[in-house]
């Protein structure tokens, strides 16, 4: 009740946009990408060198044409595929452990003690500087890949689902208890569902440093996967094919990320912030 | 089921919440615990409901002294005490899980204690869809549900306005009626106290027993009888 009324003034304050305006500020938004294309275009076709080199750098025309030619090979989708299974066998490994050890770090003394310590101490490290480790380590490049992918994601999963357990409310599990339900129902059926908000901030957040990491990882010791791609077309001074390397990886990390946002927001569908946000 | 206090004290760190409560509630009693506020009245209840170690003297439940939590002996909360994520009817349901209940018949008698308190209709809502007044409907219809042999609230209506807290006294009367349970049952009020329980406890600000003022006609519709109501006054000044 009180909230639509502390609502009221701020729907009076913004109306919605008419029409003609909406579509204006489509159009400003559309014309600021076209206008960049446009600048760089300019900047790469006329070779400006400008204390930056410009002229090293293809144009959109070429990019584009390469894109084109790329998505028709099988090789690309192959790179695609690759890519997509290190950075998910990763992640879903790292969400797995991540939020096992937040948790029993969170409820158990004895697991805090044993285990914060070796996390402290390995948590500082990127990731990405595990590499030769990983390389030594593991069997195959491939386990190595995907070992960094889950180390990256790791740590952002195990603090943030630590902080969502400590952070609960007493009463529910003091609910449950006096209900005659044990620590496993407590933690199945409070601590689990309740730390969820939390612990889907800290699964965002993997998911964007396992893409920085499974990128570099591939570039570094990678057979296929978009990162290997990317640099062995640098290496071979195809740039237009870095720039398909970069547009596809950024492409993989927004769609990965949306459908890890898009979890997030069906899973809690509780929190107050109501059904529009 | 009837409780036994015995020389209760119980401490936070070096500090005694209570100390040395002696106090006996009869099987089907209500009893009011009231006090000044941080007087300790939810560390009774939280260790009369297993929550708190007994620093010393001890608690009995049908003459078998306390250890842990029970389902026998359930806990009201002031609020927020659902869980949220699930619906009304899931949180009705998540005592008779614990109790193994088959699932066909957890809904039927979800269904029933939710139609009990009046709320038959908004099974699928979730808790943050209801008023204040409904959500404590919800736990009075899931503590219920758990067929608990005390119910401990911690000031459950502490949060409604007038209206909504006189309708849940009634509610909670006649539900009581149906099915005599001990209760016992923390309050600020004075009148709900007298209103609802035979007996009301009025704790000191240092944690102990003031006095036990008995009510000569609870759950009735006359006002409460005033050398009573001063006398539980008294008592609260005074601590």
């Amino acid at each position: 009740m009180t909230q639509t009324l502390e609502h009221e003034p701020t729907a009076v304050a913004a109306p919605p946009a008419p029409p003609r305006r909406r579509f204006s500020r489509l159009a400003v938004r559309a014309g600021s990408i076209v206008a960049a294309l446009v600048v760089w275009e300019l900047l790469t076709a006329f070779d400006v060198d400008l204390w930056l080199h410009f002229d090293r750098l293809p144009t959109p025309v070429e990019v584009a044409r390469d894109l084109g030619y790329q998505l028709g090979t099988a090789v690309y989708y192959q790179d695609l595929l690759d890519s997509l299974r290190r950075i998910v066998t990763g992640f879903a490994l790292a969400a797995v452990f991540g939020i096992g050890f937040g948790t029993a770090i969170a409820r158990s003394r004895g697991t805090s003690d044993v285990v914060q310590p070796l996390l402290e101490v390995l948590r500082p490290i990127p990731a990405i500087a595990m590499v030769p480790i990983a390389i030594l380590l593991f069997p195959s490049n491939e386990q190595g890949i995907i070992f960094i992918t889950f180390i990256a994601a790791f740590f952002p999963v195990v603090v943030s689902t630590r902080h969502a357990v400590r952070a609960l409310p007493v009463v529910w599990e003091d609910a449950i208890r006096t209900m005659g339900g044990s620590r496993r129902r407590v933690l199945w059926n409070v601590v689990l569902p309740g730390a969820l908000p939390g612990v889907f901030g800290g699964l965002s957040v993997g998911m964007g440093v396992s893409w920085i990491c499974v990128i570099s990882a591939e570039m570094i010791s990678g057979e296929f996967g978009v990162g290997y791609r990317t640099w062995q077309a640098y290496t071979v001074v195809d740039y237009p094919g870095v720039i398909v390397g970069m547009l596809t990886i950024g492409l993989l990390g927004w769609v990965t990320s949306a459908a890890v946002e898009l979890l997030g927001r069906r899973a809690t569908r509780w929190l107050p912030r109501g059904e529009n946000a | 089921m009837s409780l036994r206090i015995e020389n209760l004290t119980v401490h936070y760190g070096q500090r005694a919440v209570l100390s040395g409560i002696d106090l006996d509630v009869a099987d089907a009693e209500i009893l009011a615990v009231t006090g000044p506020s941080g007087c300790g009245k939810s560390t009774l209840l939280r260790s009369l409901a297993g929550l708190l170690p007994v620093s010393s003297g001890r608690i009995l439940s049908a003459d078998v002294p306390v250890t842990g939590t029970s389902a026998e002996r359930a806990l009201v909360f002031q609020d927020d005490g659902l869980l949220p994520w699930r619906s009304v009817r899931r949180n009705v349901e998540l005592p008779l899980s614990i109790r193994r209940v088959p699932r066909a018949r957890r809904r039927v008698e979800a269904e029933s204690w939710l139609s009990q308190v009046g709320l038959a209709g908004y099974e699928d809502h979730l808790p943050r869809e209801l008023s204040g007044g409904m959500r404590q409907r919800v736990q009075l219809a899931r503590t219920l549900a758990g067929s608990p042999r005390v119910i401990l609230a911690d000031e459950p209506f502490g949060a409604l306005d007038a209206q909504t807290r006189t309708a849940m006294q009634r509610l909670l009367v006649d539900v009581w009626r149906k099915r005599p349970t001990t209760v016992v049952f923390v309050t600020h009020d004075v009148d709900e106290a007298l209103f609802l329980a035979d007996r009301v406890a009025v704790l000191t600000r240092d944690g102990r027993l003031a006095k036990v003022v008995e009510s000569s006609r609870p759950r009735t519709a006359e006002p409460a009888v005033a050398t009573e109501r001063a006398e539980v006054l008294d008592g609260l000044v005074a601590a």
